[in-house]
């Protein structure tokens, strides 16, 4: 039996400059969970734009159970039965759970909103996926993963027959993704045809039956999963041959900590954020924190760079204390910070790349140390080479990169600042798969060849395990364990996070 | 094509065009608009000079509120701190009808734009400091600042005979142009040389888009913040002394009145987008001409300035509109719904050229 949901045939997209997508196919079954991957730029969210009414076609024809249509605008999609979440939960915090799923369709009762129905259908809606929580709560009492299955819930309640989830794993743990795809695989069971987006390959392959691949915004091919090895699913997206990912030899590749000691801290504590850390870093090491969100890793990175404040404890750098209370003495102790939230914490969109790249550097020479432009721009095209980073020009807005480029100028920008110490928090998070592997060996080439004293944090184990030369292993709030050398392996850290290993 | 194309998206496209617009009207209606003759006494005399004599008050407060706004913000209490620089300025120089001055004028020059400094610190560490939202924390001063003016002339209109006051507003013996020109040109020059020699322009930038970003790159949020509101507040207090030597009073009741809301329209109509980020100065410095321009205009048409408040409201809405990425998106899907087929085959070639080049 066929049960075609959704067919996407030979659909363009032209941008001014670009060809986003040049007759590209897709089909979608009920009750099936569909990859689309591809690299940056491949036209994944493009596809899905066209999809949605986000940006009108340009070519090509959708049908959706047999019937052409053509939504306009996303409420037009919705109202076909196409349903997305977005990478960013789009949900308003300070209004109740209930509020959140039900907003711009109340249900009335003599013109007034009913809450009392609300509520209970909030509440049933959750439990069909298996979150028992107050929903009269304002939103910002849960946490990323909880918001993310309101998110969907608000979603599959609008009678959907396609589901998109774009990235919707990024910001969750291991066990929140595991009570995700709990509700996905619900929701698929009920004959609905879901399309899953994310840039972890485990998943794909845990959750999903097909693969949609697109490169440089032609399709590649359709390909069931099972029939579908991995160094074959990568070798497609990137179109070039895998030695470039094989050459990072583990024990040949990893950084050697000198005997140096860049930073020191003892004992350091943050109220409700960290509890008693020790941790020592060396020059020339690739520090890993690991452990699941929230259990210390960026605050201990926000910590060492000043974000906020130790409550106890103290940091000593080449063996001086100091007071590392704002950002910018971390700054002047040489130490720099790429932070998790790229879009929040790191671009400023509306600046060019030349602009965001100098940020830090001129931030550090003080408002009347202006780097003249000439200055500016040799130091900015040098980082550009160096990072291959792909702009048309200096001057483009950094807002129209994509996101692997965005992190390269953000890490160009700190580069820039010439550091000691390197913090890259979740720097491959949402970005492509040959972006992140040039971001993991520039992490321990600067710590082989400049000796720089490098922490890596990620939610990706086997990005971690490969890339660093320390583990530090923390879990709510607290460091549980250290490894090293060959200790460093899935098994060992898997252990140390789930804990009971004393 | 390509080069109106670029002609018109230039930031400064807007200001220019209506400025011309303006000036083409009155041109045509308004008899001898461009003459200037001498006066007896050696001083240029005519409409031009006149608008351009009245609005560098407003080209200062621009340039004062082109950085507050970048950040984001708003300072709607320059009006009410004219009226206290200037009651500072009047009240040191005295009343005295023998036409002698109480205090040095400079002295008295100097403590009024200190006054505006001050008002523009307290702005500045109730919105960078407190965290309180700009229109409400600048809603304080613009309410109580007339109250402070009052306190400080103690009710009275203060005029001032001491001659040499005069001179600010019109112009110095021997000088052919008036002197608010002068004051004016030295303020654009100050912060063309501030934002050319330091980061300020960049760090204000960068706070107005993304204020955590810019902490997290070691920006010094609340010192930048802190810092355009004193300098709004600076230039309000050289405006102040402007104003009231324009008059030769200080008038705490009106004073500045509804100025804060010409130097925004300024702004806004400079290129700045009042929701703060990228800003321009030649914008603001040329839409506060525009502005004042509008006005003198109305004037000299006989609308009374008890109309013109509606007249400019109209302004206020082409301006907003024609900022407006949505009504953008709207005008031009009117525009291609008019013109079809050939204008969109065109419009395809030009895309490809674009491809081609790339």
């Amino acid at each position: 039996m066929e049960n075609l949901l959704l067919e996407m045939r030979q659909i363009d997209k032209v941008f001014p400059g670009v060809k986003a997508l040049s007759s590209v196919d897709f089909t979608l079954r009920a009750g099936e969970i569909h990859s689309i991957m591809g690299e940056n730029g491949a036209g994944k969210s493009t596809l899905i734009k066209v999809l949605t009414g986000v940006y009108p076609r340009d070519g090509g024809s959708i049908y959706m159970e047999g019937k052409a249509i053509a939504p306009r605008t996303p409420k037009e999609a919705q109202e076909v039965g196409i349903s997305t979440v977005y990478q960013e939960v789009n949900l308003c915090a300070n209004l109740t759970v209930t509020e959140n799923i039900f907003i711009g369709r109340q249900p009335t009762k003599h013109g007034f909103i009913d809450w009392k129905q609300m509520n209970t259908r909030a509440q049933e809606l959750l439990q069909k996926l298996n979150v028992d929580i107050d929903v009269t709560k304002t939103l910002d009492h849960y946490s990323v993963a909880i918001q993310q299955m309101i998110a969907i819930a608000r979603s599959v309640d609008v009678s959907a027959k396609i589901l998109i989830l774009d990235e919707p794993t990024s910001s969750l743990d291991e066990q929140e993704t595991q009570k995700l795809f709990t509700v996905i695989r619900r929701l698929k069971k009920q004959g609905m045809g879901i399309i899953f987006i994310s840039h972890f390959l485990e998943q794909i392959y845990d959750l999903c039956e097909k693969i949609t691949i697109l490169r440089n915004g032609e399709l590649v091919g359709a390909y069931d999963v099972a029939k579908l090895p991995r160094v074959e699913l990568i070798a497609k997206m990137i179109g070039k041959d895998l030695s470039a990912l094989k050459d990072f030899d583990k024990s040949e590749e990893k950084s050697v900590p000198s005997a140096g000691v860049f930073l020191d801290a003892k004992n350091i504590s943050c109220i409700g954020k960290l509890n008693h850390m020790d941790v020592q870093i060396h020059q020339g090491e690739v520090m890993g924190f690991a452990g699941l969100l929230g259990s210390g890793r960026t605050e201990t990175a926000e910590l060492l760079f000043g974000i906020n404040k130790i409550t106890a404890g103290e940091i000593l750098i080449h063996g001086t204390q100091m007071r590392l209370d704002e950002p910018m003495k971390a700054m002047q102790q040489k130490i720099a910070f790429c932070p998790e939230d790229r879009k929040q914490q790191g671009v400023v969109g509306d600046l060019s790349v030349r602009e965001n790249i100098i940020l830090a550097l001129q931030a550090k020479d003080g408002i009347f140390h202006h780097i003249p432009l000439n200055e500016q721009i040799v130091i900015v095209d040098d980082y550009i080479k160096l990072l291959n980073i792909k702009v048309s020009d200096r001057e483009q807005l950094i807002k129209n990169l994509s996101g692997g480029n965005q992190q390269k100028v953000i890490i160009a920008r700190w580069l820039a600042t010439n550091p000691e110490l390197l913090i890259l928090d979740e720097p491959t998070r949402g970005i492509d798969v040959g972006t992140k592997n040039e971001i993991q060996k520039m992490a321990v080439t600067l710590a082989k060849q400049k000796g720089m004293a490098v922490i890596f944090i990620s939610s990706e184990l086997d990005e971690m395990i490969r890339t660093c030369s320390k583990l530090i292993v923390l879990r709510d709030r607290n460091k549980v364990a250290e490894i090293e050398g060959d200790a460093i392996s899935s098994e060992n850290v898997m252990r140390a996070i789930a804990g009971g290993d004393a | 094509m390509e080069t109106l194309k670029k002609i018109t998206a230039s930031p400064l496209f807007l200001p220019l065009f209506a400025l011309a617009v303006l000036l083409i009207f009155n041109i045509i209606f308004v008899d001898g608009f461009l003459t200037i003759e001498m006066t007896d006494d050696g001083r240029l005399y005519g409409r031009l000079i006149d608008i351009l004599n009245r609005s560098s008050s407003l080209i200062i407060l621009a340039l004062g509120m082109t950085f507050v706004i970048a950040t984001s913000g708003i300072d709607i209490s320059v009006g009410s701190v004219i009226a206290i620089s200037s009651a500072v300025c009047c009240t040191l120089i005295g009343g005295r009808g023998d036409g002698a001055a109480e205090y040095p004028m400079l002295l008295a020059m100097l403590a009024a734009v200190l006054a505006g400094v001050l008002c523009g610190v307290w702005n500045g560490l109730l919105v960078a400091k407190f965290k309180i939202q700009p229109v409400v924390a600048t809603l304080i001063l613009m309410t109580a600042g007339r109250g402070i003016a009052q306190l400080i002339t103690e009710g009275q209109i203060i005029t001032v005979y001491y001659k040499p006051f005069a001179y600010i507003g019109s112009s110095i013996p021997g000088n052919i142009l008036p002197t608010t020109i002068f004051i004016a040109i030295a303020m654009i020059l100050l912060v063309t040389f501030i934002i050319k020699k330091t980061s300020i322009g960049l760090f204000v930038q960068s706070v107005g888009i993304n204020p955590t970003a810019s902490r997290f790159t070691g920006i010094n949020v609340t010192f930048v913040i802190f810092l355009v509101y004193a300098f709004s507040g600076f230039c309000a207090g050289v405006s102040g002394l402007i104003e009231s030597s324009l008059i030769r009073a200080a008038d705490a009741n009106n004073a500045g009145l509804n100025m804060e809301m010409d130097a925004i329209l300024a702004v806004a109509l400079g290129g700045t987008l009042l929701s703060g980020g990228k800003f321009n100065i030649g914008g603001s410095v040329i839409g506060a001409i525009t502005i004042q321009t509008l006005t003198t205009t109305m004037y000299a048409l006989g609308v009374s300035s008890e109309q013109l408040p509606v007249i400019k409201a109209v302004a206020v809405i082409i301006l907003c509109l024609m900022q407006s990425s949505k009504f953008r998106v709207m005008f031009n899907n009117w525009k291609s719904r008019n013109k079809v087929g050939p204008q969109g085959d065109k419009n395809f070639l030009m895309d490809e050229k674009a491809v081609n080049k790339a």
